[in-house]
């Protein structure tokens, strides 16, 4: 049975006297009772972490829901995500719970519908799956680097996201772009074309921006912005020019 | 004391004999710099940067430095070549625009502070600047002669960014190891460190740029007369950059070296033409059998626009 044997402030104890005495009638604890530290440090009350069991529940909830669940929130967060992208404003939710799975669904969208076809195998024809997957994920990872290396202070999976995740205009403008080739094909059709890449185009930098300009020294800011310009004007340039067989 | 300026420490008294002396005269200093791998000396006239955040960050460079150089595998290392500020990226691209017979390109625009983005993001914009205007000359040819078949030509951005990266890193390899060799044979040479002539070497590239939009124009003298003025003004800031340093050499081999530094750049341009643009078939006026259209699925460079068609 513990018990707190004296306050802290008292001054000049110098009588040792046991911290804990563990039914101190018993002989084999008078022993005990000599053996005893010089400051006694009364340590009252419990120790919780309730922080700890709170999380420790939360997991095994979420071990316990069922797939779709699971499934739901996740697509919830991406979809909650695409809509900060299309709605640019200074926010940091995709900075703070970045997740990859977005980019991921929309690169692998954008090289299906890019790769051309294996029957129509010419030399020179557009981009393979591979190449448009490499072009996004090494344009999106060097981007990264560059802007670590010049001295910002976002991390590489966010920026990652942030990146992956402003694509989402230049798929849409993909979208569209196949469907104006579904009707016949003429100068007007190209400038449409042009036209809608063009604004998806400003849209994708506008959007970016807004989540990476400020993680940059504010002299270095057009050293950072300028990679991503490029890598969206190479994106846009594939979609352009993509021509069904 | 020291806010606008960016100082080395443990290059202190070189730093001040640098300083003392007027910065024209630069060029016989190089010698007493060359022993150290990575003297960064330099002095920022203008005061117009941001000075809180650039003394923050020189402070941090600074101690970098101090710390004897972290190891090549540690991030801060190649931090250090990424310490560049807009202004200063945008100065180091005039100063390659407009070359001057005195003006040393390393010691007036790099002051012995080589960064690596220019030459990275210059290489990488100019292949996709030579890939895409490619394309568009078949657009055009395509528009003229409607039996040209456009196809995108993906694979010729694999081909430019592998040229352009291999010669913008290559040929400064060898020209240093050259370099370093004829110090070894003639101890009054001056050198440049590798990473310095990789960056003349880039920032030279970069005039490129709008001269290969501007070939977009089908009009053959036009573009003639624009590759040879861009190829001259890349080539004089190379030639000025490198004559201080040859000058010590004998004169054969100083000719020879400016010779074929100013050759292989003349190859580059011309390949690059070649490669990329194909001549324009004339106008659809003429009968159908002088057109010369050029298949598309070439690889190699189409011969001058007298060929006929396939």
């Amino acid at each position: 049975m513990a018990e707190a044997v004296e306050s802290p402030g008292d001054p000049g104890t110098t009588t040792p006297r046991p911290l804990v005495s563990l039914g101190s009638t018993t002989k084999g604890t008078e022993g005990l009772s000599d053996i005893s530290i010089s400051q006694d440090i009364p340590v009252e009350g419990e120790i919780t972490i309730p922080v700890r069991s709170r999380i420790r529940e939360f997991d095994s909830s979420t071990l316990n829901e069922s797939v779709q669940n699971t499934i739901m929130r996740d697509l919830k967060a991406v979809g909650k995500k695409f809509m900060h992208v299309l709605y640019p404003r200074k926010s940091n939710t995709l900075l703070r719970d970045w997740d990859l799975w977005g980019p991921l669904i929309l690169c692998v969208t954008l090289a299906l519908m890019l790769q051309r076809g294996s029957v129509d195998s010419e030399k020179d024809g557009g981009p393979q799956f591979a190449e448009v997957f490499v072009i996004v994920w090494f344009g999106a990872v060097t981007i990264t680097l560059n802007s670590k290396l010049l001295g910002g202070n976002i991390s590489f999976f966010q920026s990652l996201c942030v990146l992956g995740y402003c694509i989402l205009p230049l798929t849409m403008a993909l979208l569209v772009c196949r469907l104006v080739l579904l009707a016949e094909p003429g100068p007007i059709n190209f400038m449409v074309r042009l036209f809608v890449v063009i604004i998806m185009f400003a849209w994708s930098i506008v959007a970016s921006t807004a989540f990476l300009a400020d993680s940059q020294p504010p002299n270095r800011k057009a050293l950072a912005v300028y990679p991503v310009f490029l890598f969206y004007f190479v994106i846009s340039w594939m979609i352009l020019t993509f021509t069904p067989q | 004391m020291a806010a606008p300026d960016e100082l080395a420490f443990h290059e202190f008294e070189e730093a001040t004999n640098l300083l003392a002396q007027t910065p024209n005269e630069t060029t016989t200093r190089s010698d007493q710099l060359s022993p150290k791998g990575h003297v960064a000396v330099t002095v920022d006239s203008g005061a117009s940067y941001g000075a809180e955040d650039e003394v923050e960050e020189s402070d941090k460079t600074l101690l970098q430095e101090e710390k004897q150089q972290p190891g090549f595998w540690t991030f801060g290392y190649y931090q250090s070549f990424f310490d560049v500020d807009t202004s200063q990226v945008l100065d180091r691209i005039k100063g390659s625009l407009l070359p001057r017979p005195g003006h040393n390109f390393v010691r007036h625009h790099l002051r012995n502070r080589p960064d690596l983005y220019g030459p990275f993001w210059i290489c990488a914009t100019l292949a996709f600047v030579l890939a895409i205007t490619g394309n568009l000359t078949l657009v055009l040819a395509q528009r003229r002669d409607p039996s040209i078949h456009y196809s995108p030509q993906f694979h010729k951005v694999t081909v430019a960014s592998v040229t352009i990266y291999c010669y913008t890193w290559l040929v400064p390899l060898a020209l240093w190891g050259f370099l370093r060799w004829r110090k070894g044979v003639r101890e009054r040479m001056g050198l440049y460190t590798f990473l310095e002539t990789v960056c003349v070497y880039g920032y030279s590239l970069f005039v490129f740029i709008p001269t290969v939009v501007l070939w977009l124009i089908p009009v053959p003298w036009l573009q003639w007369l624009l590759g040879a003025l861009a190829l001259a003004l890349s080539a004089a800031g190379l030639v000025f950059t490198l004559w201080p340093v040859v000058r010590e050499d004998t004169r054969l081999a100083a000719g020879v070296l400016l010779s074929v530094v100013v050759l292989l750049h003349a190859l580059l341009a011309m390949g690059c033409k070649f490669y990329f643009f194909q001549p324009l078939p004339p106008e659809p006026m003429a009968s159908p059998h002088q057109a010369t259209s050029q298949p598309a699925a070439t690889g190699l460079p189409p011969t001058l626009p007298r060929s006929v068609a396939a």
